[in-house]
């Protein structure tokens, strides 16, 4: 048993191995969390700070040259790169840890319960969630990063509830999950232990998926002007860029980075989903 | 059938009893008061402050108990009556709002329906071909994960700034004033163009993509294989792979409508375009909450009138439920 699973991992790493897509997906994310980590130790200021007079093309002093107040752009793009992998990671994961319990439990126990839980889904899938995510926020004097990736949360899960749901209905009428039923297993191990495993892959590309739309999500809501009000993101670098004329001053140094690590980000992230889903499904492999 | 629209109906209602709800909810139950905040701001002696305080209270009826302003809300709510905004005083919000929704359709409808189609029609048509998958694929995927304010960005820059073809901000000229002529309407779509391109290209990477990948999964399917070996030509299997693969697109759609109104919003705040995303900001810059809320009730109405007008398409495309429509089946 030991050495079948061992293989079976063998193979799985065999196919990512050699996959164009989840190696490209994967390097272009990797190289943005090292640039997050060690950004810090790249440059001798903090984001808001001043460093130097009027705004600069960037040079070899300033990379990504300054803003109009004098701040190092690089400065506030690698920090700006951490709040983007803290959103990604909370906010994706609360959406996905949400959107597991609502689809195994709907998708397990059917019935009212389902009923309930399907009708929340569908109202929650219904409303554009940045509209409420606007109006909350802009009541909120203060408002801080892991405020902002758990509210991002609570209103990503339901497409990924309806598609888990779909997949457990599918697995519960299974042989061995009846098999696991008739010999006394408790629900929640059975969900846990027979249901789960089988849904491991599909678990992490939802995973992968709520991490990008996160991202998105966060930028959008910098952009608007009701991000985190202390710190600095890239959103929040595209906000101030358009409020203070970089536009018509011509300052493509300050807009250009943030949007563009987004963008490389979040389609990185979508070209690995697509990677892992033909390392997972070998129908798809080899194309 | 009749069980498919109820549903449906039922779903919508009750979310916009909630968004209700919620609208009403927010402003008395968040810290701190809005209307301190304007005094506040107001910057008054604390005997007129007091005043003034009152007199706001009473104005937009905080005074009663709780369950009365609620009652209040909803009752003013059918009258046509969201309050008045504080920006634009005494401009009723519902007026400031209904000036600013022809843009919004004006930018939104042609630019989702038309990305719909080309998405869906290039799709199909790079789905299976190995050199536009490799090109269009890749591009797709890149277009879909721009921030939508980014790409407004680049594109205002770029024919605004640089090269100075199209004009990035606004609806129209600001040497003109809104009257019925070529100049005008000329000086319209030239304002219109870059914010709905955007929106466009955005678009248009999704629906390629999710297209792309349905047509190869039907082409895997049994009735595809089925055609195949009697000998039926392509372009036959694919005509039918894609009236099977455009059902979930229309899903989709519906799916996806929080998503586009979000990066609606955000162009209209970059090219300055008078919608109700650029009516946002300004509520949101000048404190006035009214007018948020205004503009929040009206995008959720508009919202579910879109998404029961894709529940009424889809039934017209789709014709299995139709056949369940007429008593067959």
């Amino acid at each position: 048993m030991v050495a079948k699973q061992s293989k079976k991992k063998n193979e799985f790493l065999y196919f990512a191995l050699r996959n164009n897509k989840l190696r490209i997906g994967m390097t272009v994310v990797l190289l943005f969390v090292v640039l997050a980590i060690i950004g810090p130790w790249l440059t001798d200021f903090v984001p808001r700070q001043y460093a130097t007079a009027g705004p600069n093309a960037p040079s070899s002093e300033f990379w990504f040259g300054t803003t109009s107040f004098g701040e190092d752009v690089f400065t506030q793009f690698v920090y700006g790169l951490q709040a983007t992998f803290i959103v990604g990671l909370l906010g994706g994961g609360l959406g996905t840890l949400i959107g597991i319990l609502v689809g195994f439990i709907a998708g397990y126990r059917g019935g009212l319960l389902d009923e309930i839980l399907n009708m929340m889904t569908n109202i929650v899938l219904v409303v554009p969630s940045l509209v409420v995510l606007l109006i909350i926020a802009a009541y909120l004097e203060v408002r801080g990063l892991v405020f902002e990736s758990v509210f991002i949360g609570c209103f990503a899960w339901p497409w990924a509830a309806r598609a888990i749901r779909a997949q457990t209905f599918s697995l519960r009428s299974r042989e061995f999950v009846d098999l696991a039923r008739l010999s006394g297993v408790k629900p929640l191990r059975i969900v846990f232990t027979e249901i789960a495993p089988n849904m491991m892959s599909y678990l992490l590309l939802v995973f992968i998926l709520q991490f990008g739309g996160a991202i998105l999500t966060a930028a959008t809501l910098d952009f608007i002007g009701l991000g985190p009000t202390k710190g600095i993101s890239l959103g929040l670098m595209m906000h101030n860029a358009i409020l203070w004329g970089a536009l018509i001053l011509g300052m493509w140094w300050w807009f250009v980075p943030p949007g563009l690590a987004i963008t490389a980000i979040v389609g990185a992230l979508y070209i690995t989903n697509v990677g892992l889903d033909e390392v997972f499904n070998p129908k798809l492999r080899e194309m | 059938m009749k069980r498919y629209f109820s549903r449906k109906l039922a779903i919508y209602l009750v979310t916009f009893f909630l968004a209700v709800t919620v609208d009403w909810l927010i402003p008395r139950f968040m810290p701190g008061n809005p209307v301190q905040g304007i005094i506040a701001r107001a910057g008054l002696k604390a005997e007129s402050a007091k005043l003034i305080y009152s007199q706001y209270m009473r104005a937009f009826g905080f005074d009663v108990p709780l369950w009365k302003q609620y009652i209040n809300f909803w009752s003013a709510l059918f009258h046509g009556d969201f309050g008045t905004s504080l920006w634009l005083f005494p401009q009723p919000v519902l007026k400031i709002i209904l000036r600013a929704v022809p843009y919004d359709i004006f930018l939104l409808l042609p630019a989702i329906l038309l990305s719909w189609f080309a998405g869906n029609k290039f799709g199909a048509f790079a789905a299976r071909s190995k050199r536009l998958d490799n090109t269009i694929l890749p591009l797709g995927y890149i277009l879909t994960a721009m921030p939508y304010m980014w790409l407004g960005i680049l594109l205002a820059w770029a024919f605004g700034i640089v090269f100075r073809i199209f004009p990035f901000s606004g609806a129209y000229s600001y040497s003109l004033m809104p009257h019925l002529s070529w100049a005008f309407i000329l000086s319209l779509l030239k304002h219109w163009f870059l914010p709905f391109a955007s929106l466009f290209m955005v678009m248009f990477g999704g629906w390629a993509i999710g297209m792309r990948n349905m047509i190869i999964y039907e082409l895997e399917s049994d009735y595809a294989h089925y055609l195949e070996a009697l000998g039926a030509p392509r372009r036959l299997i694919r005509r039918y792979a894609f009236r099977n693969a455009i059902l979930p697109q229309i899903t989709g759609l519906a799916l996806q409508l929080g998503v586009i109104v979000a990066g609606a919003l955000v162009t209209e705040i970059v090219f300055a375009y008078p919608g109700v995303g650029y009516l946002i900001l300004q509520a949101i810059q000048n404190h006035d909450f009214f007018l948020l809320q205004g503009c929040f009730l009206f995008i959720i109405i508009g919202v579910l009138i879109a998404n029961f007008a894709i529940d009424v398409v889809y039934v017209l495309v789709d014709p299995r439920t139709r056949a369940g429509m007429e008593g067959r089946q």
